[in-house]
């Protein structure tokens, strides 16, 4: 630029188009001590019990899975710890009509749905079948590249719109994840076209070592929403009741031709990102025991205590309770055979073409002399394999 | 002095990103969990510590960003070497070879090119998650423009990577992580690349010709032993590089041998096993006694691994094919 007096008077003629706020929302804080009026759902004490238990059981299941992969009985494993109240709230807060295109640390939501312990565990065992999910048959599998569903979930709610369907799809990535194109694109095709959609976007501040101040130098992840002329706020993803309302609140928004939202749960990743990586490598123990005070099951649990819809009689039959139904999963996967080997070509097309016949029975063939492999020893032999 | 180290596969990368960082203020490592925590797999550990957040950079989480930016990066004189944290997560990084990478040299006349590298994780047998364990090196292969390259030891691995990161053009480094850790060797770290673009004869042989690369030079080494204890002398050669291809040395081979047996795990259906038989049949076939045999993946999706093994091709499934060809002449 040569003209001076060109830029000055632009500054002067300079006019503001858009701003925005950012909205964090929390109601029962950490010292389980309410921020702002419950919400018409949770004035029942029974809709925060099932809260709660949803959430021990879900980490019950947790500590169980890392437990069969130490032992060397499963795969690695993507423990849930710590963020329970972001996967429940979610899980709570959508109809069964809905459709949920998740990621890898939505157990609790996945397991409201319908998906089984059992499933989740074949999965992370190695065994396909942990997709087939016999009691839920509309949501999405767990998806493991980063982002790519999001516009999975796009698709999802454009065919709900096409066919005047009320129904939402909610999807859900991580922080990490929402630097990818994919969630760019998806999130803009759902404002242009109003889709009955929300993201929610699972901030428990890692994407395996890379700290969130790393992924992007924006205040909040929900304010990516505004460049797609998208509804975005924050909560507390450790305070259930706040999680799910503002779900509740977004999904039916979405539902009622309200368009989509952004849903920045903030939360913490207390585990190592998977079993098969070690945390300690990059992130301060300090770090890690301070986020203990924000732990969402103890922060409901005391709240129940106190307004003595809970005690410690009813606290130890759930746990005893949630013990047996993850005892019972184990064992259905242990007892899981695995699937014959030809099982590989049975779901590659509705009709497996002539082409590959051959190379099916070579297979069976081969497995007359190859008896099949068994969960038992599953370790995966001492290399890191996140992800 | 150069110092030598007695290293896996996967400290040799170790050690060859060290040396071309040294080497050259222009070599740059950049991707996810790279720096600070030092690859997922410790392939680039101590690193960043050692060279600074400069060079050895973490990325946000964002594929088409570490290609892309390779491909700015490599236009402006820079030697990026990209680290794409599996082969599963590869896929968006497509668009950026073939797209641009493999072609910027003839886009522009030679006026800008792309001397990067990305490396990458790849294979099977580790019991790895979903999206984990593919071997999809022919989609590369595909691409005109670019080399594709695959260490199979911790010697090939350092210098390998090390011709890679000098070479004028892009490459893609496949690291067969099933062989990480499998074996040490002693490895002089004295900055001294290998050749591109050649094979390399493992093993002597004059029944049959054992092609391969990767993590399979081993069970193919194997079923080389267990043949010669038959009475059956096979030849091994570790391919290294798959594009561009060495066929003089392979038509060589089975000119003596007369018989060729190709083992990949990446799907057999345009596997790069595909490109190899053409090209013998094409150039060699008046030496062969018997039809080519390949032993590889089937061509489904990659099984979890419950089932894995018996995807992957076995000793027993390679030593069957190569009696197959003794069979048949
Ligand atoms: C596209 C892609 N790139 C890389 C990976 C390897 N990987 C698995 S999880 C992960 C970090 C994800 O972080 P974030 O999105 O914050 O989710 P979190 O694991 O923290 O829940 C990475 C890099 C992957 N799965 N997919
Ligand atoms: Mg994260």
């Amino acid at each position: 630029m040569t003209d001076t007096d060109n830029q000055s008077s632009s500054e002067e003629n300079t006019v503001c188009v858009a701003r925005f706020e950012i909205h964090y929302r929390q109601i029962l804080d950490h010292n389980a001590v309410l921020t702002s009026a419950l919400p018409t759902f949770a004035q029942d004490a029974g809709s925060l019990i099932t809260l709660y238990r949803m959430m021990v059981k879900t980490r019950i299941f947790d500590s169980k899975a890392i437990a069969l992969q130490r032992t060397g009985k499963m795969g690695t494993y993507a423990s849930s710890l710590g963020q329970e109240a972001v996967a429940v709230g979610i899980g709570q807060a959508m109809s069964a009509e809905d459709v949920l295109v998740p990621t890898y640390r939505e157990y609790g939501a996945q397991l409201q749905r319908g998906v089984s312990m059992t499933d989740l565990l074949l999965y992370w065992g190695g065994d396909e079948r942990g997709m087939s999910y016999a009691q839920q048959p509309q949501d999405l599998p767990i998806s493991v590249p980063i982002a790519t569903h999001l516009p999975h979930a796009a698709g999802v709610a454009t065919a709900f719109k096409l066919r005047n369907e009320p129904r939402v799809a909610v999807a859900v990535l991580g922080d990490g994840g929402s630097s990818k194109g994919d969630f760019y694109e998806a999130l803009n095709l759902a404002g242009v076209w109003q889709l009955p959609m929300v993201i929610v976007i699972n901030n428990n501040q890692w994407a395996i070592s890379v700290p969130r101040k790393n992924q992007s130098l924006a205040q909040t992840l929900a304010q990516k929403a505004i460049a797609g002329g998208v509804q975005g706020e924050q909560v507390d993803g450790n305070d259930v009741i706040a999680m799910r309302h503002c779900m509740s609140e977004a999904i039916e928004r979405a539902r009622n031709g309200g368009g989509p939202s952004v849903i920045e749960a903030l939360t913490y990743r207390m585990s190592d990102h998977t079993t098969a990586d070690d945390a300690s490598r990059y992130r301060a123990t300090e770090e890690v025991q301070q986020q203990q005070k924000y732990d969402p099951i103890k922060r409901l649990h005391d709240y129940l205590m106190q307004t003595g819809n809970w005690n410690e009689k009813k606290d130890q039959a759930l746990h005893a309770e949630c013990a047996v139904d993850v005892e019972k999963a184990v064992q259905a996967y242990f007892d899981t055979p695995p699937a014959p080997p030809e099982s590989m070509f049975d779901y590659l097309y509705e009709t497996l073409p002539d082409a590959y016949q051959a190379q099916r029975a070579e297979l069976i063939q081969q497995g007359v002399s190859n008896k099949g492999a068994s969960n038992q020893g599953t370790g995966n032999k001492g290399v890191s394999n996140d992800g | 002095m150069a110092e030598e180290y007695e290293i896996t596969l996967v400290e040799a990368v170790n050690v060859a990103l060290a040396r071309a960082l040294e080497l050259d203020p222009n070599v740059v490592v950049l991707g996810e969990d790279v720096g600070f925590n030092g690859g997922v797999f410790r392939a680039t550990d101590g690193l960043q510590r050692r060279f600074g957040e400069q060079r050895v950079m973490d990325t946000p989480l964002a594929e088409t960003l570490i290609a892309g930016m390779a491909i700015g990066m490599a236009t402006q004189g820079l030697r990026p070497v990209s680290e794409i944290q599996f082969m599963g997560f590869i896929y968006p990084i497509v668009d950026q070879i073939i797209s641009h990478a493999s072609r910027m040299r003839n886009r522009t006349r030679g006026r800008l090119t792309c001397p990067l590298v990305i490396r990458a994780p790849f294979g099977g047998g580790i019991h790895a998650p979903e999206h984990h364990s593919e071997s999809t090196e022919a989609l590369f292969a595909h691409m005109p423009g670019i080399r594709v390259v695959i260490p199979s030891s911790p010697l090939r691995a350092y210098g390998l990577l090390l011709a890679a990161i000098q070479d004028p053009d892009p490459v893609i480094f496949l690291e067969p992580k099933r062989i990480y850790r499998m074996v040490k060797q002693k490895v002089l770290d004295d900055g001294q690349p290998l050749p591109l673009d050649v094979c390399y004869q493992l093993r002597d042989g004059s029944d049959v010709t054992l092609v391969t690369w990767g993590a399979m030079t081993h069970e193919t080494l194997q079923a080389a032993e267990q043949l010669s204890e038959q009475g059956i002398s096979a030849a091994v050669i570790d391919v290294a590089t798959i594009k561009p291809l060495d066929m003089p040395t392979i038509l060589d081979s089975v000119a003596k041998t007369g018989r060729c047996v190709i083992i990949h795990e990446a799907v057999r259906t345009c596997g790069v096993g595909a490109e190899i038989a053409a090209q013998l049949a094409e150039h060699g076939l008046m030496s062969l006694f018997a039809p080519i045999q390949r032993v590889t993946g089937y061509d489904t999706v990659m099984p979890m691994f419950r089932l894995e093994k018996h995807y992957m091709p076995s000793i027993a499934r390679i030593i069957t094919a190569v009696k197959k060809t003794m069979e048949a002449s």
